[in-house]
């Protein structure tokens, strides 16, 4: 029934818990309504044909209602509406009051992605994992302007505020990949802003959020590794990781696949890449070379030229050592996911 | 001048100096353009404001269809995502700031006001000429900044979006800054006329519901209109000196700004649905030859919506991080305006009871009305139930309600009252038939535009979107038809509308038949409204009883 009813309004499928309740609280409103202005739509067509004019000039009688009749006519509806008032003000108390063993999940908004970051850690960008069975709370923020975090299939959406934080918390019901939309309009790539929720069971959460961890910890002790308390590493590969960090490449290029204002790091080298132009490119030393020194010469289809140039920046030596970075980033694995295009366009 | 030394003196008048016979009517009196521009006539402004208010609407409309059409596909269709934010812009600013607000009031209210009221002009000729030309001066500053350079901010101006982008923000801003004094000018206009003009016999609850009406819109002109002027005035300043107010890195508010926008905006509603409801109580009663069922009751409950409507502008921000307790305060108080219009929408239909009923154009407007108000209202309760906004918040949901209720009820309102105060402005009538087949066709698009999306809404297209997921793109093919639809239906209203302008048949000075106070006078009527005397009015306005039985009730 409550299936039936969720396919004739177009309701997407629910996966949290909240969804549960508030679609009761829908079919009820919704029904109601239905009934409700049935009723009065038909009463009204009656009495457009039962009392149609008969004569030009017809004279009518002088009818006022009775105290009674309008006393009616403002309580009915107003018992309605406060009723469903009253369900749905209780669902918004609910659904605002996190329960207190829910997991934080940091969420900042920023023209145009989304960036979730774990206490604990790791972080991630457009893509949050979650566990099934457990609720989440999100503390929401912007970096820019107002944007909205908002799952339809969790029924979940609170704003993005710049310089405040605000919350709102979910029960993820099911496993599963939902789409996150942003709704407060936020610029030219307002529509693209999307991103998406991972709901893992359990198990399977803890394995993956290990996993980041164990990675997170590398990187910790790579970072000990700074070039201002040590004399630059002698291997190149790490030399080029530290560059990569200390010159900003990672701000916009992912060595995780994901998708990102740049092409990704994770199996650059060696892959063919459409240009804009149409042509095809591999991915050799020259080419990164050649796009970290003139980044608009040949940019890789859907993304767009921001990347400012480092000619004089880096050393020759350098140069070389983030190219043998990106050639360490070599997987036999295709990316996950698409990176069809960017998640970030520039300001036009 | 007040009524009282009119009656004194009625040769006082230049008007009645060339003596009895032939007055001419307000068309024909004077026939220079400066005769026009200007006029103090208030039916001569009224029709300058019908001119104005009709090309922005096509404007508006003209938008609107470019929006659909980019819409018809998931990817870019047929313009770029710049240009699509600005045509959004545009057509919200069009629509709300130089259609919607002065339609009804700047139009039908000028004219009809002073008509109904018995009296020879409105209160402040002069002032109301001004807030014609405060109007169309706005006006262009304000399309002249779309045109250079265009706003992309949506017509809600957000900051700190509004503050940071790079498209003029300012020149538009301070349009809609100036056109604010023309609605303040013309409600304080309107709410001295009711209160000094009325003739001998219209006692307040004399008065037809449309003066009720317009004087509570224009209670919220007077009142909330400086609130969004002050806005508008430090948005503009943020934007070009960077005064921080809306900023929180310097101590600004970011959701300050939609507290003072909605604490207009929302009461910007009753603005423009307000009149809607004036002009239907006069068209269900006219046409149904019956006083108006509960006539206190529904002139109450605009005071009511006017008074409430101030309270409830927090239910724009359930989600905007204000307090929970802030959010139910104020979605009970949005409750009131469902109460307040529940009364309304029975108390017409009520009115049809032992009437007799004429199905003619205007009607057939009302029931589109009485469909899209129901509709419209009750969307709105289910999203002042606060949890239900949550999912609707900003998706097709509310682009959905607020058309049902701002372009459905207000512009049945506009249609009905243009058709039916046609043969009283300019003394010629439609033709019925293609008025019926237009009235249908305007109804059905409407339903075939906004029912889809509903369904988008519900099924989570957020609003303000260039491109969307694919799977939303059914919906938005339907909607995009039913708005080519809706199109059709309004080019054959102008294209029948015209022709009667200059070929329809005379209509006579009543041809309804209707008892509102309105039609006493000539059709069209003459420069100053009445020949002879000071009218006075003993019966109540759409008073249909039989003479012979009549039992006058509270007669004066």
């Amino acid at each position: 029934m409550s299936e039936l009813l969720n396919n004739i309004l177009f309701l997407p499928e629910a996966a949290s818990t909240f969804a549960e309740r508030i679609d009761l609280l829908h079919h009820f409103v919704v029904g109601t309504t239905m009934v409700m202005s049935a009723g009065v739509g038909l009463a009204a067509l009656f009495m457009f044909f039962r009392y149609r004019r008969r004569l030009p000039a017809q004279a009518t009688e002088y009818v006022v209602p009775t105290l009674k009749t309008e006393f009616l006519f403002v309580s009915v509806p107003l018992v309605f509406f406060l009723a469903w008032f009253g369900i749905g003000f209780r669902d918004f108390t609910w659904v605002t009051t996190p329960p207190k063993d829910s997991m934080d999940v940091y969420v900042m908004g920023k023209q145009w992605m989304w960036k979730f970051a774990y206490p604990e850690g790791p972080n991630g960008v457009n893509v949050l994992h979650v566990p099934a069975g457990r609720p989440v709370r999100l503390l929401i923020t912007s970096r820019d302007v107002l944007h909205s975090f908002y799952v339809p299939a969790f029924r979940i959406k609170m704003d993005a505020l710049p310089g405040r934080y605000t919350q709102i918390w979910f029960e993820a019901t099911k496993p599963g990949t939902y789409q996150v939309l942003c709704t407060e309009y936020c610029g030219l790539s307002h529509s693209k802003m999307l991103a998406e929720v991972v709901v893992l069971p359990q198990e399977e959460f803890d394995v993956w959020m290990k996993e980041q961890r164990r990675g997170r910890l590398q990187d910790r002790q790579d970072a000990l590794a700074d070039t201002s308390l040590v004399p630059p590493v002698a291997r190149m590969v790490e030399q080029g990781q530290v560059l990569a960090g200390s010159q900003g490449c990672l701000k916009c290029h992912s060595v995780d696949g994901s998708q990102h204002i740049g092409p990704t790091f994770l199996g650059l080298y060696d892959r063919v890449e459409r240009l804009q132009d149409g042509q095809n490119v591999r991915v050799d030393e020259a080419y990164i070379t050649q796009s970290m020194m003139d980044p608009g010469a040949h940019l890789v289809a859907g993304y767009q030229n921001v990347m400012p140039t480092y000619q004089g920046k880096l050393q020759g030596p350098e140069t070389a050592a983030i190219v043998e970075y990106i050639k360490s980033l070599r997987t036999p694995n295709v990316r996950e996911g698409a990176s069809e295009g960017p998640a970030y366009d520039a300001i036009q | 001048m007040t009524p009282s030394s009119s009656i004194a003196a009625p040769g006082a008048t230049p008007a009645h100096e060339e003596h009895h016979d032939h007055h001419p009517s307000y068309l024909v009196d004077g026939t220079t353009i400066k005769s026009w521009l200007l006029t103090v006539d208030h039916k001569r402004i009224g029709l300058m404001f019908l001119f104005w208010v009709l090309l922005f609407f096509l404007v508006g409309g003209i938008f609107a269809l470019l929006i659909r059409l980019e819409l018809l596909t998931p990817g870019p269709t047929i313009m770029d995502a710049m240009t699509y934010n600005r045509t959004f812009t545009l057509h919200g600013l069009v629509m709300i700031f130089l259609f919607m607000i002065p339609a009804i009031p700047a139009v039908f209210g000028n004219f009809m006001l002073p008509l109904m009221l018995g009296a020879k002009d409105v209160a402040f000729p002069r002032l109301n000429l001004l807030s014609l030309y405060i109007y169309l001066t706005g006006a262009m500053l304000a399309l002249w900044g779309m045109l250079n350079g265009g706003l992309d901010t949506g017509w809600t101006f957000y900051t700190p979006y509004s503050a940071h982008t790079t498209t003029t923000v300012a020149p538009v801003l301070f349009g809609a800054f100036i056109i604010g004094f023309s609605s303040i000018v013309t409600g304080i206009n309107f709410i001295v006329t009711t209160h000094t003009m009325r003739a001998p016999g219209i006692t307040w609850f004399k008065m037809p519901l449309f003066v009720w009406a317009i004087y509570a819109t224009s209670c919220i002109q007077v009142l909330a209109t400086p609130v969004i002027g002050l806005l508008l005035v430090l948005v503009t300043v943020e934007n070009l000196f960077g005064f921080g107010m809306f900023d929180p890195a310097r101590g600004g508010d970011p959701v300050l700004f939609q507290h003072l926008f909605w604490f207009y905006s929302h009461p910007a509603v009753y603005i423009m649905v307000l009149p809607a409801f004036g002009v239907m109580s006069e068209i269900v009663s006219a046409f149904s030859r019956k006083n108006i069922f509960g006539y206190r009751a529904v002139a109450y409950s605009s005071l009511g919506i006017a008074f409430v409507g101030f309270f409830a502008w927090g239910h724009h921000m359930f989600v905007s991080g204000q307090s929970t307790f802030a959010g139910g305060l104020f979605g009970v108080l949005t409750m009131l305006v469902g109460v307040f219009t529940a009364i309304k929408v029975f108390n017409w239909v009520g009115t049809v009871y032992k009437g007799a009923v004429d199905f003619k154009t205007p009607f057939a407007y009302f029931c589109g009305f009485l469909f899209f108000t129901v509709f419209g209202g009750m969307t709105g309760i289910a999203l002042g139930t606060t949890s239900l906004d949550i999912p609707w918040h900003d998706t097709y949901f509310v682009v959905a309600h607020f058309h049902f209720i701002m372009v459905g009820a207000t512009i049945m309102a506009f249609l009905a009252a243009i058709h039916y105060w046609f043969p009283k402005m300019f003394g010629r009538m439609y033709h019925e038939g293609w008025g019926l087949v237009s009235a249908a066709l305007i109804i059905l698009g409407f339903n075939a535009t906004f029912i889809p999306q509903f369904l988008l809404g519900n099924n989570g297209m957020p609003r303000r979107y260039y491109e969307y997921p694919e799977r939303f793109q059914a919906l938005n093919v339907a909607s995009t038809a039913g708005a080519s639809l809706l199109a059709f239906g309004f080019v054959i209203i102008a294209m029948y509308l015209a022709y009667a302008l200059f070929y329809g048949r005379v209509a006579g000075n009543n041809p309804w038949r209707s008892k509102g106070y309105e039609w006493l006078t000539e059709s069209p009527p003459p420069t100053h409204n009445f020949v002879g005397p000071q009218p006075t009015y003993p019966e109540e306005p759409h008073f249909y009883v039989d003479p012979k039985k009549a039992e006058v009730p509270d007669a004066v």
